[in-house]
């Protein structure tokens, strides 16, 4: 009579948790993808870590603090690794609307990826979308810090252009003023001298005169 | 033997000392700079390809020997030997010429204005480039957080960026929509940045120059180094060398090859006559005609080598990844284990599967994944940087490094080009002297970069793209040979060949060749008329269109093909015909006051013979 029963329970059971039945959802793990040479095999216990964390996930949702591990269940399990699961009522005969466990599972997704080291991508609850992460948006972006950095560089640089411009075109209008006053300085002197012109001597500094001897004749040749 | 005489140095430059490059390496690396721009990195590596590989390096050197060469020699010569810019060299040679200079003016002015939105676009991805991970490397999630944005997951993350985040693109001409703000920004960056650089002539861009012009080949060689190590690279290279002869006796190459080098290296722009005229009277100009010309050639290859190395790496991982999908798909349907097929068993794997399951099968979203698709989507202009390489960059190790030298390497090959259009603009004006002579030569350059960015700014309108795309085609193709053929012929007919080879012979030490001589007189003029009626033909044939980014469009993300309204017709004929105004314009005002004047001393005889 045990027996008959049991076998009716797993019937039931089997009748609840079917590929494509109501309310049951495909889960499907890409562990060898997301950890290479550290993945870890899928056994039962990972399976019974998986019913925590969907139960765990149901306990968040109001009207479902008495959700059990026992009322999570799994089947079709395949090498893939994928399976169906379905959650159960507390009477173990409905299974609960498939809103909810969407619901549940959508808000706790981090905390399920976080316990298997998986992400968004290696492990997939087919027809329940992810909320994708908010974009990372610093409160100013990156370019136009940059932006502000090289502007700055080039209206200094530019000025800086600029106002050498206009010194060097002041220190040009200067020169010819300053030629005019040494030429007459040098007019007075002459008037002094007896009319000898004196800019000739000044420059030569009176050492070498140049037309009676050239760079060449000072080196002997051997 | 007749001798020209050495021209009076004392009387260009408004009564002061023409300026002059402080050595020979800085007026080589400015015409190097100039003529090495973004066509060398995103138009001949297309060409190259898409004409079957090494065969397009024939019709590539004939009109390299035929055409480029003669042209630019004849730009340096006369820059050399008459030291003005191009309007004052023009009037030299013939004051009806004076023409072309004004319009090679007008047409560097033109051209300058959306180049310079081209550097900006290039500003922003540089901009962008500092960040890890790369902005455009993934789609941004749409209001719910469900899922993406659905234009990005229509067509891909990087298209999404190019096309919406940083142009913001109308899906048609006619609605030029605002003024995207970041753009402008950029735009007003890399004026500032051109200002900067020109802002005293060749005193400043001499010094900036040694940077601008050797970054590039810098940064080739890292991309040469590092493409040729990547997993692919050898396969994107063999697929474009491999040369297919068979396609020259298709006359669009031979005209692509004829437009490609006539372009590549500036020609008609008036630049290289600018440059030339800071040059010291006896200068080999012969030599560095052909030594610029063939730098800018290998430069052209060295790129093509950098660049398919790449796109053969991208190729082979896109196809890689098609696979990969592929395999997921069949994993997933029948739940094999994970890594239970490698891309070496996919096929067998299929038919097998096909064999017991043709119903599952057939119902799995399996693309067919060939390598030489992969290796065929090739394309050219701001498609290949915006596009191609940011996608390719996404997979190198260290995006963010490849990312800021490749932008870094476009930016410094625009802004060296954006010298030698600025100089053929700003030499003329100082050399005609319309301005008086106590306006400082900042205030000049100032205003002339201040009048262009303000043009420019309708390049950052949501419409800006296709309007630059009008430029590109239509404002100076046609009339950079038309002008490049008046060069020809008025310095070979009108100034006279003998007198023009005494100045070369005077500047260089030797006469020209024969060889010189006869591309001056029959070869370039008659390969230039070809071309020149070759690409009426071609352009008269199709009518005009452009491909739109409709987000609405049923075959999205192809582009849809729309023709351009009559309004648009009518800016593209004015665009075309008006800087070539010049030419006769001038032609017949110098008649009119010659006649005049005849009138005017016939008359004056008439008096004092009654009187």
């Amino acid at each position: 009579m045990l027996w008959l029963l049991f076998f009716l329970v797993t019937a039931i059971h089997a009748e609840l948790c079917q590929p494509g039945a109501a309310n049951a959802f495909k889960v499907r793990l890409s562990i060898r993808t997301a950890l290479g040479d550290k993945a870890y095999a899928w056994d039962t216990s990972e399976e019974y870590l998986f019913k925590a964390m969907v139960a765990f996930s149901m306990r968040k949702v109001p009207n479902r603090e008495a959700t059990e591990i026992s009322h999570v269940l799994l089947c079709n399990v395949t090498q893939r690794v994928s399976f169906w699961f379905v959650v159960t009522d507390p009477s173990k005969n409905h299974t609960l609307p498939a809103v909810e466990v969407q619901t549940a599972i959508r808000m706790n997704k981090n905390r399920i990826n976080g316990a298997f080291f998986l992400n968004d991508q290696t492990l997939e609850f087919l027809k329940i979308p992810s909320t994708l992460a908010p974009p990372m948006d610093p409160s100013v972006p990156i370019w136009i810090i940059i932006f502000g950095v090289i502007f700055c560089i080039v209206i200094v640089a530019i000025t800086l252009l600029i106002l050498s411009g206009i010194r060097q075109r002041r220190r040009k209008n200067k020169e010819p003023s300053e030629v005019d006053d040494a030429e007459d300085k040098c007019e007075n002197m002459n008037t002094i001298e007896n009319g000898i012109p004196c800019d000739p001597l000044d420059m030569k500094g009176g050492h070498i005169n140049d037309a009676f001897m050239t760079e060449d004749e000072r080196l002997t040749p051997l | 033997m007749a001798h020209a005489p050495e021209p009076d140095p004392a009387a260009s430059d408004l009564g002061e000392e023409r300026p002059k490059w402080d050595n020979k390496a800085q007026y080589f690396l400015s015409c190097i700079g100039f003529a090495v721009g973004l066509g060398n990195i995103w138009r001949f590596p297309y060409l190259c390809q898409t004409y079957g590989g090494g065969a397009f390096l024939i019709p590539y050197v004939i009109a390299l020997v035929f055409e480029g060469i003669p042209i630019f020699h004849v730009e340096l010569a006369i820059g050399q030997r008459l030291r003005k810019g191009s309007v004052g060299v023009w009037t030299a040679v013939s004051p009806y010429l004076s023409g072309v200079g004004l319009s090679s003016v007008t047409l560097s002015l033109l051209i300058s204005l959306y180049y310079n939105a081209i550097v900006a676009w290039v500003l922003w991805y540089l901009l962008n480039s500092f960040q890890h991970p790369l902005p455009w490397s993934s789609c941004p999630p749409d209001l719910n957080r469900t899922g993406f944005v659905e234009e990005c997951q229509g067509s891909s993350a990087v298209s999404y960026f190019w096309y919406r985040q940083t142009l913001n693109i109308a899906a048609d001409i006619n609605d030029s929509g605002s003024i995207q703000w970041w753009l402008l920004l950029c735009l007003a960056a890399s004026w500032a940045v051109v200002y900067m650089c020109v802002i005293r002539g060749i005193e400043t861009t001499g010094k900036v120059i040694y940077f601008t012009a050797l970054f590039p080949y810098l940064v080739l060689t890292i991309f040469v180094i590092r493409g040729l190590t990547l997993p692919g690279a050898t396969k994107g290279l063999i697929y474009l060398f491999t040369p297919n002869m068979h396609i020259l006796q298709n006359p669009q190459v031979w005209l692509d090859a004829a437009t490609q080098i006539f372009f590549s290296l500036s020609l008609a722009f008036g630049g290289h006559i600018a440059f030339a005229s800071y040059n010291a009277p006896r200068n080999d100009c012969q030599k560095d005609a052909v030594v610029i010309a063939l730098v800018n050639s290998m430069t052209s290859l060295y790129a093509s080598i950098a660049v398919f190395s790449v796109l053969g790496f991208k190729a082979t991982n896109d196809h890689g990844h098609c696979l990969d999908r592929n395999i997921l798909s069949l994993i997933n349907e029948f739940d094999f284990p994970e890594q239970s097929i490698s891309r070496d068993d996919y096929l067998a794997v299929l038919m097998h599967l096909n064999a017991t399951w043709p119903k599952r099968v057939a119902q799995l979203p399996l693309k067919v994944c060939r390598l030489e698709d992969f290796l065929d989507k090739s394309a050219s202009g701001p498609g290949l940087a915006f596009i191609l390489f940011t996608e390719a960059v996404l997979h190198m190790p260290g995006a963010p490094v490849w990312a800021v030298l490749f932008f870094g390497m476009l930016f410094t090959l625009g802004l060296s080009t954006m010298f030698g259009s600025m100089e053929a603009v700003i030499t003329p004006i100082l050399d005609v002297g319309v301005l008086p002579r106590w306006v400082p030569k900042e205030a000049l350059t100032g205003l002339v970069c201040l009048a262009c960015f303000l043009f420019a700014t309708c390049f950052t309108l949501q419409s800006g793209n296709y309007w630059l795309e009008i430029f590109d085609n239509v404002a100076a193709s046609l009339n950079l040979l038309i002008l490049a053929f008046l060069e020809v012929v008025g310095v070979a007919y009108v100034y006279g060949m003998k007198r023009f080879c005494d100045d070369i012979a005077w500047m260089t030490g030797r006469r020209p060749s024969p060889y010189w001589r006869l591309t001056w007189r029959v070869v370039s003029p008659l390969l230039l008329l070809t071309i020149f009626v070759a690409y009426l033909t071609l352009l008269s044939q199709k009518p005009l269109s452009y491909r739109a980014w409709n987000p609405k469009y049923e075959l999205f993300p192809a582009r849809q093909e729309k023709l351009y309204p009559g309004w648009v017709l009518a800016a593209c004929t004015l665009l075309s015909l008006l800087p070539l105004l010049w030419v006769p314009g001038v032609a017949l005002a110098q008649l009119l006051t010659r006649q005049r004047r005849t009138w005017r001393d016939r008359d004056a005889c008439l008096d004092t013979d009654t009187s």
